[in-house]
């Protein structure tokens, strides 16, 4: 069933004003219950604009954005339940920390939504470890962690409301290459335990291509595509021409594809050793 | 020191100001680095190993709490010539948002030179040719929030040109950017580096930007791990992972394809890798040439 769907969504920024500019224009798709989307597009192609409407952030100055086959803006005053539902972790969301303890910023976010105390703290806890923080974390001030500790805090407060779906805004920017590896592993477990819909935006698509079922490419304020991972990245040169890329693995076996040997699509590193073992033994130069 | 060394450090430690009962720690420990005028020197390391602290003495931002810190010859605790330092080091940071003073283009690039008292006239001309400089003299009179993560961090970058340094030390600063911008920004600082001979520090967590780069340092633990060229560093592909770090996926490809037995050389690029491959598999059939 679709936990999200959008029907011809358009949000305008100051509309009739000689400012008005179209950030998303027209855009109809529809995601399933339990799928991993990654989301991709340049600065300005409209992808902030459009996460931002599925959680009521901003309201759509046309079309509908439907939860559960109910349009989120029917009941305007019931908004906030629908930002329970869709957790929005936003980029750099370390800078959103408050609390005097690490247990209590995460419980911040399920005690705002009327659990009991006690309640609460037992969803900061399951959070707390799905992003490996440990108990001798929990009486902490957030403020003495390290960058890659307070982000992986400030998750865990979303992810303690319990939402349907996640959307995860830049997650791992600025880490170093092991805090991404660990986060990234981090989120896909969740996701895989919870069996809840996460979309993940990122200008990296090495990320993508380790996580996403599909891809969702804004351009232009359009969804230009919207298809599984693999067939998204097989069409490399229109993604260059949108200022995006391919990862570079993918682009190898491109390249070879190109020039004739018979080589599939390969978005990891483990595809692209498969991919090409057959033919390097056929080569036979195996010292 | 040798007279093309532009910036030493020698046995710099560095420990910031400890919490309440807690014990200093050293941050650096012992760092020597020699950058020598005219390199493109990429500085990698996981988050925590010492590298911003370390690029942050280079301009005097931070002082060594050991050791020495050298610009030119010059000791960077010495406070009657920190802006003979700052003249000569410009730094970018991560965030553009939070460099960027002025609502007009030319008057943030202005801000610089103004600030060392360079005569208005000169201030014009520095100011063009700095926005020329980073292919952004088109947006001179535009108002910074209504350009792209990439063009604010060119201006950014324009604004250390009009101070006409010899050297910029960038951390991180394509981190926040799109894969457009990345290469907008990365191209700049090339060309400033080859066209303007501008010694180049850049730090990064990308590895296709530090195989670009003619030199690159490791740091790990606070002190430097590995330095030397590119190949020489990335061919030690084991030595890396196990400090937390990458290699680009080209590298890491030929990598496991000569642990499986065929002898590729290490490659940097993709199109170094897909050689490397091609040399491997069989020859086509003369119809599917294309």
């Amino acid at each position: 069933m679709a936990v999200i769907e959008l029907k011809n969504l358009t949000y305008t920024y100051g509309e009739g004003t000689p400012f008005c500019k179209k950030a998303v224009d027209n855009v109809s798709l529809s995601i399933e219950q339990g799928e991993f989307i990654g989301v991709i597009g340049h600065t300005g192609s409209g992808k902030s604009t459009l996460i931002q409407t599925l959680n009521g952030l901003l309201r759509p100055t046309g079309g509908q954005v439907l939860l559960n086959g109910k349009d989120i803006w029917a009941e305007p005053k019931k908004i906030r339940e629908v930002r329970f539902r869709v957790g929005m972790v936003f980029q750099y969301p370390e800078h959103q920390l408050f609390e005097e303890t690490v247990l209590g910023d995460i419980a911040f976010g399920p005690g705002n939504m009327g659990l009991s105390q006690e309640e609460a703290l037992k969803r900061a806890r399951e959070a707390a470890k799905f992003v490996g923080l440990s108990e001798d974390f929990y009486e902490k001030s957030p403020f003495e962690l390290s960058g890659g500790e307070k982000r992986r805090v400030a998750i865990a407060g979303v992810i303690a409301m319990d939402p349907d779906v996640l959307v995860l805004d830049e997650p791992t920017a600025g880490l170093d290459p092991q805090g991404r590896d660990v986060l990234l592993a981090q989120i896909t477990s969740y996701h895989k335990t919870r069996g809840n819909t996460v979309l993940l935006v990122s200008h990296s698509m090495e990320d993508i291509a380790r996580t996403a079922d599909r891809i969702l490419v804004m351009n232009s304020s359009h969804a230009a595509m919207f298809g599984p991972t693999k067939e998204v990245f097989a069409r490399g040169p229109e993604l260059e021409q949108m200022g995006l890329r391919v990862p570079q693995i993918t682009k190898i076996l491109a390249s070879l594809r190109e020039r004739g040997w018979p080589v599939g699509t390969a978005l990891t590193m483990e595809e692209a050793v498969r991919e090409l073992l057959p033919l390097l033994e056929k080569g036979g130069v195996r010292s | 020191m040798s007279d093309q060394e532009f910036i030493t450090a020698r046995d710099v430690t560095f420990a910031y100001e400890p919490d309440e009962g807690c014990e200093p720690h050293n941050v650096l420990d012992g760092v020597n680095i020699a950058i020598r005028r005219g390199e493109f020197v990429a500085l990698l390391g996981h988050n925590g190993s010492g590298k911003s602290t370390m690029a942050k003495m280079f301009n005097a931002m931070l002082l060594p709490t050991g050791g020495k810190v050298f610009v030119e010859g010059m000791d960077t605790v010495d406070e009657a010539i920190l802006y003979e330092i700052r003249r000569r080091v410009g730094l970018v940071l991560q965030n553009p948002d939070n460099q960027l003073v002025a609502s007009v283009v030319e008057e943030d690039v202005a801000f610089g030179p103004e600030n060392l008292g360079v005569p208005p006239q000169e201030i014009r001309e520095r100011v063009d040719e700095a926005l020329k400089a980073v292919g952004m003299y088109d947006f001179r009179l535009s108002a910074p929030y209504k350009l792209s993560g990439g063009q604010k961090q060119r201006i950014a970058i324009a604004g250390i040109i009009a101070m006409q340094p010899e050297c910029i030390v960038l951390d991180e600063p394509t981190a926040m950017l799109d894969p457009r911008g990345r290469t907008e920004v990365l191209d700049t600082i090339h060309r400033l580096n080859e066209e303007k001979g501008i010694t180049i520090v850049l730090i990064t967590h990308y590895m296709d930007e530090a195989v670009q780069a003619g030199r690159v340092i490791v740091m790990d633990g606070g002190h430097v791990l590995l330095s030397g060229e590119p190949r020489e560093v990335f061919s030690q592909v084991e030595l890396l992972k196990k400090h937390q770090l990458d290699v680009p996926q080209a590298t890491e490809l030929t990598y496991r394809l000569q642990g499986m037995g065929f002898p590729m050389p290490c490659t940097l690029t993709t199109e170094e890798c897909v050689e490397a491959i091609a040399a491997y598999l069989p020859p086509l059939p003369a119809a599917s040439r294309t």
